[in-house]
């Protein structure tokens, strides 16, 4: 038998509400399918189940809210002896002789209400008529567990706040905590990518269809590349201190279609290939566009990219994920007048940002790794 | 494939990549970059999604000739027509 528990998607999350449950008791799961929705400050986001087995019982109604390791239901583990009934349960009946091979034992149901009729006052029952609402379904409040007027209205179902204004909020939160905690500083870089352009010009020409890559994956490398060196930007501020993190797992803000943005972790960036990077990209661009990440997607991104792509602006200085300690910032490629080599050429420059947590870092190791970046943008072959 | 195939195929996956947009509204000669708030993600995938539906590959310096439907249509047609 095991638990599944609320995971924490973050490690600023103590809480998260249960949405919605994606499969049913006596549902059989697979390790990494979606088992339920959960919102967090970051959004909704589909949880992944990591063990295999069966579904025995759910412990959490959706739209309750719990602490991070809640037990939320409990999975029969394959391989493992189903679980002894509650004792409250009526003992099972004994299994007839006549019985072939043992059949699968049906989840366990939930110990019956007694039968004795809730104990309500009659305001309450009229308003419970009135709603539609079973006063056997609601938890009284009122003396000797009597359910009460308050009881029966906060009972009634409310209507489920549509998934965009959800998202809203969440954003609101984690940004209005961001500018009220964390002290930001800025510093600011413009880089020459006119080789780099060429050289995945060259690269896609070579690249069969499904391997071509766009620049913004160049820059996902050339940030995590980066961090391998300077760690201080990489991870989390947490109990008062940075804790950097052993792994790169850049988190990639996605503007959503008809506004929102997520930005989902790409699992140690820094070791992937560009070619792997842009299938991950592609399908995190795809499946969040879609609504459809996972859980393991969501947990600490241990920094942020964001870059406004082909139809942004010049330039954007980030507001910090917290509680990571800094957000990198690619402004839209623009071609412009630049010195090379003594005279003035036309060459595709993109604008660099870096928005950081002053209590982690200072704004010359900031500059330092600025730099770094632009260095590694500078010789994409080794990217 | 007819022309009219393959505009239906054209529509269906930009409608895919912009499923807000309603492309029965959409001029045929609009920049789908501006009409649809179309990235180079976006794009990618656009060629990717006519790659596997019609085994045609764009190269990525052609990729401008199909920023609006009408040059898409254009565009694939010839090349079809070129492969038979």
């Amino acid at each position: 038998m095991a638990e599944f528990r609320m995971p924490s998607l973050g490690a600023d999350m103590d809480a998260g509400t249960l949405v919605e449950w994606l499969k049913k008791p006596g549902d059989r799961v697979s390790r990494g399918d979606i088992i339920a929705e959960v919102e967090t400050e970051k959004g909704i986001i589909e949880v992944e189940v990591f063990t295999s087995g069966v579904v025995e019982r759910f412990l959490v109604e959706p739209g309750t809210k719990v602490p991070v390791g809640t037990a939320l239901a409990i999975l029969q583990e394959d391989g493992a002896t189903p679980a002894a009934p509650a004792p409250s349960a009526a003992p099972a009946p004994a299994p007839s002789r006549t019985d072939a091979a043992p059949v699968p034992v049906p989840p366990t149901p939930a110990p019956a209400k007694p039968e004795a009729p809730p104990r309500i006052s009659p305001a309450a029952r009229k308003r419970a008529a009135e709603l539609g609402v079973d006063p056997a379904s609601v938890a009284g409040t009122g003396p000797g567990g009597a359910v009460t007027l308050e009881d029966v209205e906060g009972a009634v179902p409310r209507a489920p706040e549509d998934a965009r204004s959800r998202m809203r909020h969440a954003i609101a939160a984690a940004m209005a905590r961001s500018k009220r905690e964390i002290p930001h500083y800025y510093v600011n870089h413009t880089v020459d990518v006119t080789p780099l352009l060429s050289w995945i010009e060259r690269f896609n020409e070579a690249a069969q269809v499904p391997d071509r890559i766009i620049p913004g994956v160049a820059f996902l490398k050339s940030v995590a590349l980066a961090l391998r060196e300077f760690p201080a930007f990489n991870g989390f501020w947490m109990d008062g201190r940075a804790t950097p993190s052993s792994g790169i797992h850049v988190g990639a803000a996605v503007a959503l279609r008809g506004g929102g943005l997520v930005a989902p972790a790409i699992r140690d960036t820094d070791r992937l290939s560009l070619v792997e990077l842009m299938h991950a990209f592609r399908d995190l661009v795809a499946r969040a566009r879609a609504s459809g990440l996972r859980s393991s997607e969501m947990s600490d991104p241990t920094i942020t990219v964001t870059s406004l792509g082909d139809r942004g602006t010049e330039s954007v200085l980030g507001v910090i994920y917290p509680p990571q300690l800094a957000i990198v910032g690619f402004g839209r490629i623009l071609l412009r007048p630049w010195v090379v080599d003594g005279a003035v050429a036309p060459r595709s420059v993109v604008h660099l940002s870096l928005a950081a947590d002053h209590r982690a870092t200072d704004g010359h190791e900031g500059a330092l790794f600025l730099a770094r970046i632009a260095e590694n943008l500078e010789k994409p072959e080794a990217l | 494939m007819t022309r009219e195939e393959i505009r239906t195929l054209v529509l269906r996956t930009f409608a895919r990549i912009a499923p807000e947009a309603d492309l029965a509204t959409l001029d045929p000669k609009a920049d789908v970059r501006e009409a649809l708030d179309v990235d180079s993600m976006d794009l990618n995938q656009f060629v990717l999604a006519i790659h596997d539906a019609l085994g045609v590959d764009i190269p990525e310096r052609e990729l401008p000739k199909f920023f609006t439907v009408d040059g898409a249509v254009r565009e694939l047609e010839a090349r079809l027509s070129k492969e038979k």
